[in-house]
């Protein structure tokens, strides 16, 4: 995969894909409000996910782009068109199923020309650009097999090759990993992050996993319960959560609630049942009001040192050590009776570490977010 | 129903979806619902010649109805067709159930598969053959009367034609099968760790029956009991084969009315009013049964 | 247990019985169809002759109901699967109480005696001016054979991966090219038996008919009208080819069918996994 790094800086081409704007998109199943009010703007040529738990509305927004369903309210823009009363035939995008949805009755070539052979293009022609997009996806000779001798990830790649054959200005795909084993997942991540990039086509990416949102997008929008949380970076989305959903949906977290008793433009400190702890002041709260504060695992510090006088440090009794290589978590108890995972580097220090054992977590300010209690996730937990 | 059709025209387009809709218009309108209002209101209107029809006389009347209140040879006729028909059902049901459950749950392999396909293939045969079949077991010189002959259990051949019973033994045969496919379709996805379980517990075999395996199979019981009431109360042709003129049908009352008394008229009430005995079948079988159409129609 | 093989041999004996109460009628046609006596009749036994069947071939009334059969069958078939179909493609799509009300109008017609369907039509198209014959005939049989092609339709379609055609869609082609590429081909095996089925029921549908018939005499009309007057072993010969002709085609179909059933696993694995998303417990904190 060589030829994706310079692909990567300076080859993509941004007349190959187009962006896709939604404005105010609604979008009602009877009562049920699937979506609620999206706005998001996605730049030609990015690869965009939207991440978020089953039921969160984001198989909506793509079946609402691809144009299996018109919104309720709202407008759909793709390269800058209103996209209303156009079929799914009839958009430049193309879909990638959660089960792919290949035809069970043709051979694999047949499958990828599918999208020419509706465009009316030559048999011989065809074949030839079906043989093409094979090679790409690296299945050139498995033409002429049926769909149900190739493997799972086989026909993943069929179904991209597929895609890729009507030349869509945007891919949209639905969990098109979620049914392959974590092994190929992980394979199948890269090389449509290398397939992106070498097309250029704008990717819309749905998923529920985290690790894969994460890892192969440009951005990424949270959802939840129909709504957009936080769109970010990768980066933003994990170190700097906005919400509360955010920061407990995505990746481990070690969550203390409480109220504010001091904040100022940068910090804000929350009494909770631990003690006072410090960070990040990201929505501007003010003493009094209900919050949260959230610390990721690896950036919570553990030693015997009992030192407790210390600001954001706290003591709490090992449970268990769970090594997993590289690093090692560390399970603990509050006095308060509280779960908290603190993650560290596998060094020699941690050997002789016992269950039941004190130990005093600390973590910079900085590394810890204060967000408002009333989000969603605070009701539900 | 607006948000219905362009569900349907999202699916297959414009012309194919005026095409679905013609379709099923025509076939609703103009083969089933129309000929059935005709019919129906046939028969609240007196017989008239042509030229009458239309005029002062052509009035609403309920007299094709008490026609056949009025005449009791013809309304014995009708009461036993009802109750024969049920005689029939009933019969059907209690020779059809062990076959059923032993194609559903005991045959296995090899033996299922040509069991099931040796019960296809009279299935398919023609009822008008099937029972002539019976003509030939049943005549006067036929095979049963022969052999009792021979065996000297009778000095002269029994009239087994033209009665009542013959023609519940051919609607029997007949009919069998419209039974037998039912029961075995809705015994086919009884669990059988139910029926071990049972076993395991002690319980006797007809206890099993009558708990586990009968409760399962009631839609298909009741399917079979609807199919061959409606083919035994609605036949023509076994009545007409095996029967004579003291074993009449009631849809011989219907034909004659039609095609020898030429009273279309009396004739469409007469058929309606077969039509709602079998519809109140239907309804008391769905009852009895507790399954609805969508079960039933399967 | 051994109460158990005692049940079992009781069932298996059952069935033996109940499979010659079917097939011995069956036999005692076949048998008299070839024995030599003026009368249909197995016994007494006069000796071995094909001589009913000749008989048969050099009845014209015969040939010409066969003739009438086959182009009513035809006329049924290529009535009642459209219409079959038609209704069951609108009916996988209604919901709440239209779907009930069309499917209830549909499917009537199977559970209504066959009698009253004829009288029914019989007497609407007199309306029309319109007397029986096979056009009416047609009409009649198809009204409710196009049902049973319907039940097969539906059945078949609930079975059908919707997604399918949405990718179709989503890769650009018509809705014509849709149905024609993906929905035909996967009907294809139903719109077949469907077929078959149809010109059954209609090739040996005598109830309906027989108030519609006019003076086309399809093949049950004749046979009956042959069995109630001219009783010569002739009939015989004409049921045994008529159940041989049935049993070929039952087997066929039977066998169709199996062989469908049989390559079913098969044809599972080729369908998509399960969305294996839906199984994993919910990210979302319950």
């Amino acid at each position: 995969m060589q030829f994706s790094r310079k692909l990567q800086v300076g080859g993509r081409d941004p007349a190959l894909g187009q962006g896709v704007s939604l404005d105010g998109v609604t979008m009602r199943f009877g009562d049920f409000l699937a979506v609620d009010d999206v706005s998001i703007d996605i730049a030609a040529g990015e690869f965009f996910s939207f991440l978020g738990p089953s039921g969160c509305g984001k198989t909506t927004i793509l079946r609402l782009i691809s144009g299996f369903v018109e919104p309720t309210a709202g407008r759909i823009l793709i390269g800058g068109q209103d996209m209303a009363g156009i079929g799914p035939n009839k958009r430049p995008t193309a879909l990638i199923f959660q089960n792919l949805a290949l035809f069970p009755l043709m051979p694999v070539w047949e499958n990828v020309a599918f999208g020419l052979e509706a465009r009316g293009v030559a048999k011989q022609e065809r074949r030839r650009r079906a043989e093409q997009l094979l090679e790409l996806v690296a299945l050139d000779g498995s033409g002429d097999k049926r769909v149900n001798e190739l493997s799972g990830g086989q026909r993943q790649r069929v179904a991209i090759a597929r895609a890729l054959a009507v030349e869509p200005k945007v891919m949209l795909l639905d969990e098109p990993l979620s049914a392959l084993d974590l092994k190929l997942r992980q394979h199948m991540r890269a090389e449509l992050r290398t397939i992106q990039r070498r097309t250029g086509v704008t990717f819309v990416y749905i998923t529920h996993d985290q690790s894969e949102a994460l890892t192969m997008s440009d951005r990424v929008a949270v959802m939840s319960q129909g709504r957009i949380e936080q769109i970010d970076v990768p980066d933003a989305i994990y170190n700097a959560p906005q919400t509360a959903f955010v920061a407990g949906f995505v990746g481990e977290i070690n969550r203390f609630a409480g109220h504010v008793v001091a904040a100022d433009a940068r910090h804000a400190v929350v009494e909770t049942d631990v003690g006072r702890l410090r960070g990040v002041n990201r929505q501007a709260l003010r003493p009094g009001e209900r919050a949260s504060i959230f610390i990721r695992p690896e950036r919570m510090r553990a030693d015997g040192a009992a030192n407790p006088a210390d600001e954001n440090s706290f003591e709490a009794v090992l449970d268990r050590v769970g090594f997993e290589g590289n690093v090692v978590n560390l399970f603990l108890r509050t006095n308060a009776g509280r779960e908290i995972i603190a993650q560290q580097h596998n060094s020699d220090d941690l050997s002789g570490l016992s269950s039941g054992a004190w130990m005093t977590l600390r973590f910079a300010p900085d590394s810890a977010a204060v967000l408002p209690a009333e989000g969603r996730f605070e009701a539900a937990a | 129903m607006k948000g219905v059709l362009s569900s349907v025209r999202r699916r297959y387009g414009g012309v194919a979806t005026s095409l679905i809709l013609v379709s099923c218009g025509l076939w609703a309108l103009g083969l089933v619902v129309l000929p059935q209002l005709m019919m129906i209101d046939y028969s609240f209107r007196p017989s008239l010649p042509p030229a009458k029809q239309g005029g002062p006389e052509d009035i609403y009347t309920l007299a094709n109805y008490a026609a056949l209140y009025g005449n009791p040879l013809n309304l014995a006729i009708f009461l036993k067709t009802i109750w024969s028909s049920a005689l029939v059902t009933a019969t059907a049901l209690v020779v059809c159930y062990p076959v059923a459950f032993f194609l559903a749950r005991m045959a296995v392999g090899r033996t299922a598969g040509l069991l099931f396909i040796a019960l296809v293939i009279p299935y398919w045969i023609n009822e008008i053959l099937r029972t002539f079949s019976w003509l030939l077991i049943l005549a006067r010189n036929g095979f049963v009367n022969t052999v009792l002959l021979d065996l000297g259990l009778t000095q002269e051949p029994i009239i087994f034609l033209g009665t009542t019973p013959a023609i519940l033994v051919g609607m029997v045969y007949a009919y069998v099968l419209f039974m037998v496919f039912p029961i075995y379709n809705s015994l086919e996805s009884l669990d059988p760790h139910q029926i071990e379980a049972a076993r395991d517990l002690g319980a006797p075999w007809w206890r099993i029956h009558w708990r586990i395996a009968i409760p399962h199979a009631k839609p298909g019981i009741a399917v079979g009991c609807i199919m061959t009431f409606m083919l035994a109360a609605g036949t023509y042709a076994i009545p007409a084969i095996l029967g004579g003129p003291k074993s009449r049908w009631f849809t011989e009352v219907i034909y004659s009315q039609f095609f020898e008394a030429l009273n279309w008229n009396r004739g469409a009430a007469y058929a309606f009013i077969l039509l709602i005995m079998c519809l109140g079948f239907i309804a008391l079988m769905m009852r009895l049964f507790r399954v609805n159409l969508a079960e039933v129609t399967r | 247990m051994s109460a158990d093989r005692v049940f079992r041999l009781f069932m298996g004996a059952y069935v033996v019985m109940f499979l010659v109460y079917l097939f011995l009628p069956l036999l005692f046609m076949a048998g008299a169809s070839v024995n030599d006596s003026r009368f249909p009749t197995l016994l007494p036994w006069n000796g071995f002759t094909l001589k009913w069947f000749g008989d048969l071939f050099n009845d014209p009334m015969l040939w010409q109901g066969l003739g009438k059969s086959l182009s009513v069958g035809a006329g049924v078939i290529a009535l009642s699967v459209p219409l079959g179909l038609a209704a069951a493609l609108l009916l996988t799509e209604l919901r709440g109480k239209a779907r009930g009300l069309l499917y209830g109008v549909l499917v009537s017609p199977i559970l209504t005696p066959g009698v009253i369907i004829g009288i029914s039509t019989l007497v609407f198209w007199r309306q029309m001016s319109v007397s029986g014959g096979m056009f009416l005939t047609v009409l009649a049989q198809s009204s409710f054979i196009a049902s049973y092609c319907m039940l097969m339709f539906m059945a078949r379609l609930q079975r059908f991966d919707r997604t399918l055609e949405e990718a179709a869609l989503d890769l650009g082609a018509s809705h014509l090219h849709v149905v024609r590429r993906i929905m035909l081909p996967y009907l294809m095996p139903t719109i077949l038996s469907a077929v078959l089925i149809a010109f059954l029921q209609s090739f040996e549908n005598y109830n309906t008919t027989l108030f519609v018939y006019g003076t086309d005499r399809t093949l049950p009309i004749y046979l009956a009208s042959k069995v109630r007057i001219g009783l010569t072993p002739a009939v015989n010969a004409l049921g045994v080819i008529f159940i041989a002709l049935t049993i070929v085609a039952a087997v066929v179909y039977e066998w169709r069918r199996r062989a469908a059933l049989a390559v079913k696993p098969g044809k599972r694995a080729e369908r998509p996994e399960p969305r294996t998303a839906d199984l994993r417990p919910a990210a979302e904190p319950a």
